[in-house]
């Protein structure tokens, strides 16, 4: 459904992609594990099209995003939805409304029929009663679960999730995961879920691409992913949490005493 | 780091005893804490002047005595000072220290900076223009950029003006014309009483009070009501724009609306400049209405110019050419100050911090174009014989 072909991106100096290639599997549930600051949500850009590759190419079902003209590029975007990291959700429209937005902007639903889809996708995320209620007044799972009702209103082929874990208590992160797992498969989406939350996404996970340092360390499905860790050294520090290793070697390369203006140092 | 944990406040003293032999000792004593840093920092005094030159080449010194309490502060003036008499050619002996005085010193000699370390050479005054200019330059581009985009985008959709959000339109009107009458009314209002006033002041020692009207017309329509209006509007309204905007990239609602295929351009910059292009001249009409009523209520009640004289007089001065002079600038005000600041709120990035930043940018350019347009349409309207 998804594909990178050797994909350069790098911001100034800084290089987040050094020529990467995944591959989203239709129907499926990838997870896209990686440090902070390894560009997981410059790849749901990448696919959004908001951002171009320096060299490299975005296919999304047969269609280069950096190519797309702006007509076919607005048209694609309308196939994904979006839950971003902080849900997003416009917080002058109350949450009904906000589910309500992608439809009065794309179709010409009279509004007995558009009351009637928000009801249902609202209930799919377990919002119901909550549709009067203003963004500023939802607990973070709740308005994350809101994005999400919003996110699938145009009934998307292609779900991105940006960091959907971050800040959750276990409940809702529980809650979450399974409205994750559960609506691809009901929906037949495709869904790409970035995070860091090792365990729990790859609980629900088909697939997994670990990515840092600019290139992809690990990828298959969850178990054999496990299996990499072998020969990867820098994706048995990422599942396991080691405070110690490849990863962070490259951190702070300067001896201590040189910041300190001390000469020689140890 | 401290050797004796309670502190008696006995200032750090350090004394050179200079054998007649090649062994000299050097004596320590009190608190080397930085609670002692005043006395620390010009401990080195007390030791003979020039020492650590040469006088000391060749010696041994021995270092001893008795220090109560040592901090990282202390043992990095003492260890400055071991560096200083090594540096001079003379041999350091610490032995007689505790070890663990001993260990600090040690650790730190032979490593410290230089004591002053070279600032960083400064940046001349050209290079700081040059920056400064590259700044405004790249500032200058995104706006004519944003222009351009404006041009594609405006000039499309009003060959299909169905696909103009006009609800959205609407909204922006309310909110940028109807709530602002109070405000533009009223300093409108206050201005007009100024000028009446100050006119009035001089004009009356001539008898010529009737001349206000004159005086308080022209200004008010050519240039006070649409000038006025325009900065209010800029310090209301585009500052409004670029706080909601910035907020709303802030909050990731902006690549929401773009994830939902909707171009924020559509949705929230155009409806704005289009709904302060139908506000401002309306707002500037009603400006221009409570200015000219101002000047009427000083010029009836302190200069003795009647209300029916006053109006009587109006038309004789001014004519339709006249509001029209200042009318027709507003539009163009009106487009200055909604793409300054939708234009800084699509910038923000970052942090809370970086929209109440940009709001202030916004109203200061805003401001700054409105008055450089208005001198503009001065001079053009010169030249065209108005």
């Amino acid at each position: 459904m998804i594909e990178l072909d050797g994909v350069h991106f790098s911001r100034g100096a800084q290089v987040i992609f050094d020529g990467v290639d995944m591959h989203f599997g239709r129907g499926e549930v990838t997870v896209v594990l990686g440090p902070s600051g390894t560009g997981k949500t410059t790849l749901l850009r990448l696919i959004g099209g908001q951002v171009r590759p320096a060299s490299g190419r975005v296919m999304v079902d047969g269609i280069e995003v950096a190519r797309a003209r702006r007509k076919a590029l607005y048209a694609l975007r309308r196939r994904m939805g979006v839950l971003f990291q902080n849900g997003a959700l416009f917080t002058d429209l109350t949450v009904g409304e906000n589910v309500a937005f992608p439809l009065r902007a794309h179709s010409r639903l009279d509004e007995a029929l558009i009351r009637r889809i928000v009801l249902f996708k609202l209930e799919a995320v377990g919002l119901r009663s909550a549709r009067d209620k203003y963004p500023a007044a939802l607990s973070g799972g709740m308005a994350r679960r809101a994005a999400l009702a919003r996110a699938m209103a145009l009934d998307p082929e292609i779900m991105l999730y940006d960091e959907p874990f971050a800040g959750q208590d276990p409940v809702s992160m529980g809650v979450l995961l399974r409205l994750i797992r559960r609506l691809n498969d009901a929906l037949g989406l495709t869904s790409i879920v970035v995070t860091h939350d090792v365990k729990e996404a790859m609980s629900i996970a088909d697939r997994v691409i670990v990515i840092a340092g600019g290139r992809v360390i690990g990828q298959g499905t969850p178990e054999e992913v496990r299996a990499q860790r072998e020969q990867e050294p820098a994706l048995a520090q990422f599942l396991d949490g080691a405070a110690d290793g490849p990863l962070n070697a490259a951190e702070d390369e300067s001896p201590l005493s040189a910041d300190l203006g001390l000469g020689g140092g140890q | 780091m401290t050797e004796n944990g309670s502190s008696v406040n006995v200032p750090p003293r350090i004394a050179l005893d200079r054998g007649d032999n090649d062994v000299w000792h050097l004596q320590l004593a009190g608190e080397w804490t930085l609670a002692q840093s005043e006395t620390l920092s010009t401990i080195d005094r007390s030791l003979p002047a020039g020492f650590g030159d040469s006088a000391a080449r060749g010696k041994t010194i021995r270092v001893g005595g008795e220090i109560d309490a040592l901090d990282s502060a202390g043992a990095l003036r003492l260890a400055r000072i071991v560096d200083g008499m090594e540096q001079g050619g003379a041999a350091v002996d610490l032995e007689a220290l505790p070890q663990s005085q001993r260990n600090v010193i040690e650790l730190l000699k032979g490593r410290l900076p230089p004591p002053k370390t070279p600032r960083p050479p400064r940046e001349g005054v050209l290079a700081g223009i040059g920056r400064v200019t590259v700044a405004k330059f790249t500032e200058g581009n995104a706006f004519l950029a944003f222009i351009g985009e404006l041009v594609v985008r405006g000039g499309k959709l009003i060959a299909f003006p169905w696909r103009i959000r006009w609800r959205e339109v609407v909204a922006e009107i309310e909110a940028a014309g109807l709530r602002a009458l109070g405000i533009v009314g009223l300093l409108s209002f206050l201005v007009g009483m100024v000028m009446a006033y100050q006119a009035g002041a001089t004009l009356a020692d001539f008898g010529a009070n009737i001349l206000i009207v004159n005086l308080v017309a022209i200004i008010t329509l050519r240039e006070m009501g649409p000038l006025l209006t325009a900065i209010i509007v800029a310090g209301r309204t585009g500052s409004s724009y670029t706080a909601q905007l910035g907020t709303m990239r802030i909050t990731e609602e902006i690549d929401a609306l773009r994830s939902i295929g909707i171009s924020p351009f559509d949705m929230l910059i155009l409806p704005k400049i289009i709904a302060l292009m139908v506000v401002l001249p309306l707002l500037t009409v009603f400006a221009n209405l409570l200015g000219l009523l101002g000047g009427a209520v000083v010029a009836a009640y302190r200069f003795e110019v009647s209300f029916a004289v006053y109006f009587d007089r109006l038309p004789e001065v001014v004519d339709l050419t006249t509001l029209m002079l200042g009318l027709i600038k507003t539009p163009v005000f009106a487009i200055a100050i909604a793409l300054i600041g939708c234009m800084q709120g699509m910038r923000v990035a970052g942090s809370a911090l970086a929209v109440g930043r940009a709001t202030t940018v916004s109203v200061v350019q805003a401001t700054f174009l409105v008055i450089v347009l208005d001198a503009g349409f001065s001079v053009l309207f010169n030249l065209m014989g108005y």
